[in-house]
């Protein structure tokens, strides 16, 4: 059965249409579940009342409930989702390696210690301080971790290793920062927020991680000829008239980008862009006119549900968010690992 | 399209791996390029579809130098195809072949019925039409072959850069190749091994370390002696009484009864 006999003569529309549904639902969902479950009708009421000002009566400690926290934060999960997400297509395109994301390359790690470094510091500060910390210290251990594969010989596989190097490295780094000039609490904040949390998150945050993902979004879909290009090697690449140079610099710096808004919001939240391209790819295929929007949507979808799952997975309590992407995320993992080794 | 290569070299390791390559492909002529291994045939190619950095030299197309074009423009001229390219994803046969269009298309002007139609014409051409869902992992080192080669074709260049197009193939895809690649009304470069191939091409040049050591039509240049003193073969000319066409038969050097 294929796409065009079960949607008709413009799949494309249909399944556009399917996929803003099933993301407006997982965004529903996202703001009525909770540890104080609200009631559709009251959620619908409230954002009838602040977007189109229909003045229905809504208890206004869950109206603010629904607006000022549930909302934001879905958002943001959507945003993060979808960031992390594309930022794994693009990296396994251009470096052609099945297990290139920014976690594992290193550039999570040092997003985070350049957002800790600006916390700690208070040079900056504010949100916009903070990512560009973040962007600064993601940039910088790309960078490193480029360097490193390229002195190592190049090849993909190296890449990786380098990754893990950069990550360990990164790391380190940050600790020395907490340990050094955090006091005992900011120490445990911070290193909760290292784990990836969406409890703090409001409505500033909002207008700082969805123009991040929807440029993302929009640059990866400019990209997407380009990014299949890569298939055969940079060589063919170039050789197919697609300006490697230009098009490495402008994706690879808008997944730093991504990557730095988003950990400098909620925290490194691991194996989303990992698992969740590969995952796509198994039912869109590999060319990136698919599977860059559905990866969006899917990792939009995941993160939504997973922010979900950290509030409720422990009564009273907040479970990281990076603690489920992990617990969901290892295991995919393991199967992209096994897959791997399968192949020819 | 014509093409024309001035002085060209290129460099690596402190090592002059192609150097002082001039040479001229007229419009439409089919040029062969022989030499042994490592001589800088594949190098050379990549120098003319201007993918080297730090290239010396210069290259023309119609008279225009090829850096001033840009990468899209470049590509929509020059097709490359080269010695071994090789993918991870799982791509099918025709996704291969549907990258060549990647030139002609932008987000702004998307894949349409004339590219789909380019395509097909491109797997019939190869004879991969009834593969073409075939993923890429499944396929024989000949049927990736071809499809580099449709993928090439698809890309309706006016000059064809061929590194061994025939390696690989069974000896029936090597003659419908070669038939092909000669009745395309484009200008085509290729690097071959098969020197009786060769002997079928307009012109051939012969690389020895980097350097183009002899250029004209086969048979002046196919002389025994070259080939003693560049190849390290003895070769017998044959008459192949059907059409009077002339084969190259080899056999060692040191095999040879020594005269006097
Ligand atoms: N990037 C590089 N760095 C260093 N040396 C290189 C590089 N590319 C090619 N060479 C060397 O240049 C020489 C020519 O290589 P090239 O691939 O052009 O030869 P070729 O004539 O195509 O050989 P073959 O018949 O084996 O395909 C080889 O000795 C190779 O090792
Ligand atoms: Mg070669």
């Amino acid at each position: 059965m294929t796409v065009a006999a079960t949607f008709g003569p413009r799949p494309a529309l249909w399944l556009g249409l399917l996929g803003a549904a099933a993301l407006g639902l997982a965004i529903l969902a996202g703001v009525v579940i909770g540890e104080t479950p609200l009631p559709l009708p009251t959620v619908m009421a409230t954002f009838a009342n602040r977007i189109w000002d229909a003045g229905l009566a809504v208890d206004p400690i869950e109206a603010g409930i629904v607006w000022n926290y549930r909302l934001p934060r879905t958002l943001v999960a959507a945003a993060c989702g979808a960031g992390l997400a594309l930022s794994g297509v693009v990296l396994q395109s251009l470096v052609r390696n099945a297990l290139a994301d920014p976690y594992l390359l290193g550039v999570s790690a040092g997003a985070s210690t350049g957002a800790v470094a600006v916390a700690i510091l208070g040079v900056g500060g504010g949100l916009v301080g903070l990512s560009a910390g973040a962007f600064g210290g993601a940039l910088l251990a790309f960078a490193l971790v480029a360097l490193l594969a390229r002195a190592a010989g190049g090849g993909s596989a190296t890449l990786v290793l380098a990754g893990i190097a950069g990550s360990q490295l990164f790391n380190a780094l940050t600790s020395f920062f907490i340990a050094r000039s955090a006091s005992a609490e900011q120490a445990r904040g911070i290193m909760f927020w290292l784990l990836g949390n969406l409890s703090g998150v409001r409505w500033p945050d909002v207008t700082l991680a969805l123009p991040a993902a929807l440029a993302g979004l929009l640059l990866c879909l400019w990209h997407i000829r380009a990014m299949d290009a890569f298939s055969f090697g940079t060589q063919s690449a170039k050789a197919l008239g697609v300006p490697v140079r230009r098009v490495q610099a402008v994706l690879i710096g808008i997944t730093t980008l991504m990557t730095a808004v988003m950990v400098s919001l909620v925290g490194s939240i691991g194996f989303v862009g990992l698992v969740v391209p590969h995952a796509v790819r198994l039912v869109v295929g590999p060319r990136h006119g698919a599977l860059v929007p559905w990866a969006a949507l899917a990792g939009a979808i995941f993160l939504i549900a997973a922010d979900v799952v950290s509030r409720m997975l422990i009564a009273g309590q907040v479970v990281p968010i990076g603690v489920v992407t992990a617990l969901v995320g290892a295991p995919g993992f393991a199967l992209i690992l096994i897959r791997n080794r399968r192949r020819p | 399209m014509r093409i024309s290569v001035a002085q060209a070299g290129w460099r690596a390791g402190g090592r002059a791996i192609v150097a002082d390559v001039t040479l001229e492909v007229a419009e439409g002529e089919t040029f062969g390029l022989i030499g042994p291994n490592g001589s800088g045939k594949s190098t050379l190619l990549r120098l003319m579809a201007g993918l080297l950095p730090r290239a010396e030299g210069e290259v023309r197309l119609d008279g225009l130098p090829l850096t001033g074009l840009g990468r899209r423009e470049t590509a929509r001229r020059v097709a490359l195809v080269e010695q071994q390219a090789e993918t991870a994803e799982a791509l099918t046969a025709r996704d291969a072949v549907e990258l060549g269009r990647t030139p002609w298309l932008s987000a702004l002007a998307p894949f349409g019925p004339a590219d789909r139609a380019i395509v097909d014409e491109a797997l019939a051409a190869v004879g991969m039409a009834h593969m073409a869902g075939a993923r890429w992992s499944t396929l024989s080192g000949g049927e990736r072959q071809r499809l580099h080669i449709a993928r090439a074709l698809a890309q309706r260049p006016r000059i064809l850069l061929l590194d061994e197009p025939t390696n690989h193939l069974d000896i029936h895809h090597q003659l419908s190749l070669l038939r092909l690649v000669s009745r395309l009304p484009v200008t085509v470069v290729m690097a071959l091994h098969d020197l009786n191939q060769a002997m079928a091409c307009d012109r051939i040049g012969v690389m020895a370390e980097g350097r183009l050591a002899a250029l004209g039509p086969p048979r002046e240049v196919l002389t025994p002696e070259r080939l003693a003193q560049i190849f390290r073969v003895g070769a017998t000319r044959l008459q192949d009484p059907a059409d009077e066409a002339t084969l190259l038969r080899f056999h060692c050097l040191e095999d040879l009864p020594r005269s006097g």
